[in-house]
């Protein structure tokens, strides 16, 4: 379909059809929960990128002199017990929790659609693979996300692996179902009577009308990548210290509650900003994209 | 029903099968020797030598892999090495902090999940929906150890009305467990929670809109009654599936919960395990935790088949 292609109606007037991706931009814009989402992600997310311009000094550079200073004056988020600068650590931070991000649901984009759409068009592997799936979705998600990081060693590469692992399953448990249905569906069988090939019914055919959903579940698997890197960096196991992580800043700042509340209280609310942005962000895709799975007006 | 719950058992065989490998095998993922690995960077040769006999490692990994299926059937879960005493007992002396936890938030989750959405549904559309949706939204995004921190700091560090960490068991003291466990099950319980309001929400929302309660409400039946005896048991139906899911949520989240508010617990015990490096421990306990969500999850669709005979006949 070419866009805006002109179809004739009833009575033989032309009509401009509008395309169908640019419909659904249209009804996304005018989304109030998405686009609250989208701005609260944006600004997180850009307040990341731009880390190296508007931050003006190193997070790690040492000054005790400067501990425990209060947000405000000379230092906009205060510092910490060392007399780092929060503002520093947290935008550093932000940058870390948007890449770890960013890389799980790259992962699970590629890896989780790649075996769930294998496992719904092809009988004959689907046991399998979902067996193995099954068992990856039995393990509680934290746990298996620590124990995969202490065997592998804590470090950024291997957060990112740990998450994938845990989370390719339940991205790729939601292609699959999509796919079986699409697959019995009869432009599907059109296709195959056409006689095209496997790979052509799988992505021309199937895969694009299995979309939604997927897209729907990526934005909520970013919250959950970037909330599950903060927990396991707050407990020990994420990202090597001194690397600012939100976890890490919160989990130093136990130790400091009375005298400097903030050093837990401002990475927390930026964690509570990106997940919350993308809580609205997935909700609103869900609402405009895959009506059928709206919760109820 | 014997069939079903037969056929739910079947299924769980090759699941934790599975599982068993995936656990087994992630010991022997440590990149390099493992031996050398566990025994830390101060061991002397001969120790880590030892240490390799003793974990079985030297030996070829398929007969590695018989033993370790020989240790499951008699019960063996593997030696923690911090502690000295088998997984197994490791796990049962902690486990009950854990329960105790998990049911306490599960209780908590229930009760404010199913009436906030109930309320919801009732006053659709409304100031009080909008509040009760807006809060739920607010659970869901809180991460649990920033709300657990914020009451720590709060309650605990400012006004000092509970303590801030620290455990007494249920049968010594019920006040003092009550102090010790309720912050910690509030940090656990508001994602669920904010979760369940939602899907009880749009339950009864689609069992309003049913001809039988408006068959209900055409009799005269007092509205408390539609609400309660009609509405409510059809609504609750779609609960109990999710039941299974916030348990493994909180099982889950308790790992750091009990971290954050050091309850000696499950959690507390893997996270201890790992962070010295104990794989023994981190191998045999995330088997057994998993078994036991595994378990449950029958024991919920068992029940779900109780409650709806629609799920029986299938």
């Amino acid at each position: 379909m070419s866009d805006a292609a002109a179809v004739i109606d009833a009575e033989g007037i032309a009509q401009k059809r509008e395309h169908p991706a640019r419909a659904t931009i249209k009804r996304l814009l005018r989304h109030r929960l998405f686009m609250t989402g989208l701005v609260l992600f944006l600004i997180i997310a850009i307040t990341a990128i731009l880390a190296p311009w508007i931050t003006d000094t190193d997070p790690n550079h040492l000054s005790m002199r400067n501990k425990f200073k209060q947000p405000g004056e000379g230092w906009i988020f205060g510092t910490d017990s060392f007399g780092r600068s929060l503002w520093s650590r947290v935008v550093w931070g932000a940058q870390l929790s948007m890449l770890i991000g960013a890389s799980v649901v790259a992962l699970n984009a590629v890896f989780g659609i790649l075996i769930g759409a294998a496992a719904g068009y092809f009988r004959r592997i689907d046991n399998l693979l979902m067996r193995i799936n099954d068992a990856l979705m039995a393990f509680p998600a934290i746990l298996l996300a620590i124990a995969v990081t202490s065997v592998l060693g804590p470090s950024t590469f291997n957060v990112i692996l740990a998450l994938g692992i845990v989370y390719i399953p339940r991205t790729a448990r939601i292609v699959r179902s999509s796919v079986i249905v699409l697959r019995e569906m009869e432009f599907v069988q059109a296709a195959v009577a056409a006689g095209a090939g496997h790979w052509r019914i799988l992505t021309r055919h199937i895969l694009p009308n299995a979309m939604a959903p997927v897209i729907v579940q990526l934005s909520f698997l970013f919250a959950f990548a970037v909330l599950s890197e903060a927990t396991l960096s707050f407990l020990g196991v994420g990202a090597v210290p001194p690397t600012p992580t939100w976890g890490n800043i919160m989990a130093e700042g136990r130790d400091f509650m009375r005298e400097a509340p903030w050093i837990i209280t401002i990475p927390g609310v930026a964690l509570m900003i990106t997940v919350m942005g993308l809580n609205f962000l997935g909700d609103g895709l869900r609402d405009v994209l895959d009506p059928r799975l709206r919760i109820q007006q | 029903m014997i069939l079903l719950t037969l056929r739910r058992l079947l299924s769980a065989i090759p699941v934790l099968f599975i599982v068993s490998l995936i656990s087994f095998g992630l010991m022997r993922l440590i990149p390099g020797d493992p031996a050398a690995a566990i025994a830390g960077i101060a061991a002397t040769p001969a120790q880590i030598e030892q240490l390799r006999r003793d974990l079985g490692l030297d030996e070829p990994l398929l007969t590695q892999l018989l033993h370790y299926y020989q240790g499951l059937l008699q019960g063996d879960f593997g030696k923690s090495l911090l502690l000295g005493k088998g997984v197994l007992a490791a796990t049962m002396e902690r486990l009950p902090v854990t329960i105790g936890l998990s049911l306490y938030a599960l209780v908590l989750t229930l009760l404010i999940g199913v009436a906030s959405g109930i309320i919801a549904a009732l006053r659709q559309n409304t100031w009080v929906d909008q509040l009760a949706m807006m809060i739920a939204m607010l659970g869901i995004s809180i991460p649990g150890f920033f709300l657990g921190l914020l009451m720590i700091i709060f309650f605990a560090v400012q006004l000092g009305w509970l303590p801030s960490g620290g455990y007494v068991p249920f049968a010594q003291d019920p006040i003092g467990w009550l102090r010790s466990t309720t912050m910690p099950a509030i940090s656990l319980a508001l994602l669920q929670a904010g979760l369940l309001a939602r899907i009880t929400r749009s339950g009864m929302l689609e069992v309003l809109r049913q001809d039988y309660v408006r068959t209900a409400r055409a009799k005269g039946l007092p509205e408390r009654q539609v609400i309660l005896k009609h509405a409510l048991a059809n609504a609750l139906i779609p609960i109990v599936t999710v039941v299974g899911i916030i348990i493994s949520l909180l099982l889950s989240g308790a790992v750091v919960t009990e971290a954050l508010f050091s309850l000696p617990g499950m959690g507390q015990l893997l996270t201890q395990a790992v962070l010295s490096r104990d794989y023994p421990m981190v191998q045999g306990g995330l088997l057994l935790v998993t078994t036991f969500l595994v378990v449950v999850n029958i024991l919920v669709d068992i029940l779900y088949a109780l409650i709806d005979p629609r799920v029986r006949y299938e």
